[in-house]
């Protein structure tokens, strides 16, 4: 479903004296459909870089990331159009960052019903209800449902934020250390989620910090170094 | 100096045994300057309600008494003409009586003050009460030529607008002075849009007399001497107040109102207070017409 | 893929007399848009994006870039110097038919219809809220009144509908419908914004233009402003031009970003992409400002 070629990148930093970093180098790797690949390496060996090179957050500097989509047909996201990338980022491809990228002044009900709602078909209400159980389930007290993420504590920001994430069952979910800031209950209700995605066909690729947490979600590991 | 004397005075030759003023060519204006008159109002029949630049010549009254419709006035008649002035529906008052004496003597017309049997009628401030016929031509006198000037002081922003017919300010003003007084407050100078194109001053006539514009048998020519246009509105050209779906246009309301002189009750009328008995009486605006329908009843 | 709602190419704007050497003396690597040459200000050129339908497209820059030029090419406001902006059949302009040829899904070049025509699509289609109230607002006038005149210049002539229409919008907006025949002179900025924001929704635009509208607002009312622009960018399914020299306004609010310097653009992309991985040197000296 999604195969990344030789991705490399590097970043030119112009205004710092033209200095450039390579932040990953000739990585290839490919997921089946419904397949859940975890990356692993030491930090700064570039596994978020992939990440979002694969969500073109960044510009990957050379190589190809191939990607069967539902809407567009076979794509290479290294060099799509920004307008379609917008797209399949609507339509398919989800990601979840180690940190919530707070909204300002959204509710967390609303964060979570957001991509709910943005997709077609489904009425406010029952973007609500799907969005409060999502968020009862990852152990968001109800009182908080109103108040914004912003208050809330680094756990139940990130809790928040998985939610936003998994609520509208993304084709592809690129995970990135959602793990890193929860408790170990908490650990297992993601877990649970992130099965339960899968067994609805969501295709994963993800890091985690925890390996024997890796080991035991995901298909295969694929080392980066 | 009286006019008779003063166009006497100037004739470069005297002894000419003729009761009009020598010296001067007919109508006083000179040829060429009444052609460019003619020639101008003929754009503007042909554009309704548009606002022709023409070049207006000294009179000898000063500009804002009338000398826009004594330009027209004077490259239109002929000798076989009747001219019927009128100043706020009033044969006699001192500026009509000076324009009548003043034409009569550069122009030879005869004068009346009968609206029926004029072919001519220049006008300050109010159209005749009695309906005007194909054959006849209305001249009115325009002090402020531009519409739009009360929302926009530039004139090269009001010609844009116009060309552009983007007239949603005025509209606006009229808005806002509904949100205001609950009504719009103009009672002169009522702007109408023509032919469904341009927004027009009709001149300070009173809202009663907007309503005889619209389609009318008539030719309605338009003078402003200060402000150098002509306009005009061709006969059977529809002329339509501005007004809202749910704020029409409405004339002054004389209901109950008889004219203290003639008894008419369907004239618009002048409020006077008689100072003796403190009373309120109400007189026709228009002489001619009130001294018709006087007679009428006192040769009964 | 859905096809573009309004295509610009190579639009360009030039204030003074102009020389050859303007464009090559000019722009972001000769650190100016004045021409050393003759003087002439190269405000914007050869600008060419692609605006679709309820997308929010960032225009970031610092002043003298040339972005708000764009937008004012855009509007009507100034006569562009060369460029072409087509329009999609599909946005309706009442009684201009004539701008579209058969078969053709794009209109004739806009810039190039007349100023009756232009302000004809102006009013049918656009919207535009500016930094300072005073450009978009009649300060002496009612802020219902301010609302009308957009109603008035679309043909409407009803007061009681026109004033209940601008209490909607005044509502949408936050504006106490009891103040509506208060003029906004007596408002607050924040509050003079949102009456702005009315004005331009009064229409029911298509494409609205919001060039610096949070810029010298205190923060609180700078939210206030901002999530009123979010919540209605999808309620009246709004395309936005959204004209900023704050990465931050841009981030919350558009999806794809135009970085432009000097009158040009140097980059363009996806707004998370310029904000982690700028590749143009102005671009990241923008982007290590801000943090």
């Amino acid at each position: 479903m999604i195969s990344v070629n030789n991705l490399s990148k590097s970043f030119n930093l112009h205004i710092l004296g033209e200095k450039r970093i390579e932040a990953c180098r000739n990585v290839s790797f490919s997921v089946p459909l419904g397949g859940f690949l975890g990356l692993s390496g030491p930090s700064g060996a570039g596994k978020s870089t992939v990440l979002k090179c694969i969500y073109r957050t960044y510009l990957p500097s050379m190589g190809e990331v191939w990607y069967d989509s539902a809407g567009s047909g076979r794509v290479n996201l290294a060099t799509l159009a920004d307008r379609e990338v917008i797209a399949i980022r609507t339509r398919e491809m989800g990601y979840v960052s180690q940190f919530l990228k707070v909204i300002p002044r959204v509710s967390a009900l609303e964060v979570v019903m957001e991509p709910i709602l943005a997709r077609n078909g489904v009425t406010r209400d029952e973007a609500r209800q799907r969005a409060g159980a999502l968020l009862e389930r990852l152990r968001i007290p109800p009182h908080l449902f109103d108040a914004y993420p912003a208050t809330f504590s680094g756990g139940e920001q990130q809790r928040v934020n998985i939610a936003h994430a998994v609520s509208w069952k993304p084709r592809l979910l690129l995970l990135d250390e959602p793990t890193a800031s929860l408790d170990r209950d908490s650990i297992g209700i993601v877990l649970e989620i992130l099965k339960e995605l899968r067994r609805e066909g969501t295709t994963m690729i993800g890091i985690f910090h925890d390996t024997e947490l890796m080991e035991e979600v995901t298909d295969e590991v694929f080392p980066i170094c | 100096m009286q006019m008779r004397e003063w166009l006497d005075h100037n004739d470069a030759r005297p002894g000419e045994d003729d009761d009009r003023a020598t010296g001067y060519p007919f109508g006083f204006m000179d040829e060429g300057a009444k052609r460019e008159v003619r020639r101008s109002i003929l754009k503007a029949v042909a554009i309704p309600g548009y606002q022709v630049p023409y070049g207006s010549r000294e009179m000898p009254i000063a500009r804002g008494w009338g000398t826009g419709g004594i330009q027209i006035t004077l490259s239109l008649v002929l000798p076989e003409d009747v001219l019927k002035v009128i100043d706020q529906g009033c044969d006699g008052s001192v500026n009509a009586v000076n324009i009548k004496k003043f034409v009569q003597a550069v122009a030879d017309v005869e004068i009346t003050t009968d609206t029926r049997s004029a072919t001519v009628i220049q006008t300050r401030h109010r159209i005749p009460e009695e309906p005007m016929t194909a054959e006849q031509i209305l001249v009115l006198q325009v002090p402020y030529p531009e519409a739009l000037r009360e929302v926009e002081p530039s004139e090269a922003e009001t010609r844009r607008m116009h060309a552009e017919a983007d007239y949603s300010r005025m509209w606006l003003f009229l808005y806002e002075d509904i949100v205001k007084y609950g009504e719009i407050s103009i009672s002169y100078r009522f702007p109408v849009t023509v032919n469904g194109r341009y927004i027009m001053d009709p001149s300070p006539i009173p809202r009663w007399d907007v309503p005889k514009l619209h389609m009318a048998d008539t030719l309605f020519l338009f003078g402003a001497g200060r402000e150098k246009r002509i306009y005009a509105i061709p006969p059977h050209t529809r002329v339509e107040p501005l007004e809202f779906e749910d704020h029409l246009f409405r004339v002054e309301d004389f209901s109950g109102k008889v004219c203290a002189r003639c008894g008419a009750s369907d004239t618009f009328m002048d409020e006077i207070i008689d100072n003796e008995a403190g009373e309120r009486l109400y007189y026709c605006s228009d002489s001619g017409y009130c001294d018709k329908r006087y007679g009428q009843c006192n040769n009964h | 893929m859905q096809q573009p709602l309004i295509k610009v190419r190579g639009l360009s704007k030039r204030f003074g007399a102009g020389c050859e050497l303007c464009l090559s003396s000019t722009g972001p690597d000769r650190e100016s848009n004045v021409c050393p040459h003759c003087g002439s200000v190269v405000a914007c050129n050869d600008v060419s994006f692609d605006l679709y339908r309820n997308e929010a497209l960032g225009i970031v820059g610092e002043s003298g870039s040339g972005k708000s030029t764009l937008v004012r090419l855009l509007h009507f406001e100034w006569e562009a110097g060369g460029g072409t902006v087509e329009l999609h059949r599909t946005a309706i302009v009442p009684a201009l038919d004539e701008i579209f040829t058969d078969g053709a899904d794009y209109s004739a070049n806009l810039l190039g219809l007349s100023p009756f025509q232009k302000r004809q699509v102006r009013n049918a289609l656009m919207g535009i809220v500016y930094q300072n109230p005073f450009l978009g607002l009649r300060m002496q006038v009612s802020s219902g009144g301010n609302i009308a005149e957009r109603l008035l210049g679309a043909g409407w002539r009803n007061i009681g509908a026109m004033r209940k229409r601008s209490a909607e919008l005044l509502e949408r907006t936050e504006i106490p419908v009891e103040r509506m025949d208060e003029p906004p002179m007596n408002f607050s900025g924040g509050m003079q914004q949102r009456v702005q924001i009315a004005k331009a929704l009064s229409n029911n635009p298509l494409i609205l233009f919001l060039d610096e509208v949070t810029t010298g607002l205190d923060l609180s009312v700078q939210a206030r402003v901002l999530d009123l622009i979010r919540s209605i960018r999808s309620e009246f399914n709004l395309s936005l031009l959204v004209v900023s020299h704050d990465l931050g306004v841009i981030n919350l609010l558009c999806q794809r970003t135009m970085v432009m310097k000097y009158g040009r653009v140097v980059e363009a992309g996806l707004t998370d992409q310029i904000l982690q991985d700028p590749q143009h040197r102005y671009t990241q000296l923008l982007v290590a400002s801000q943090l």
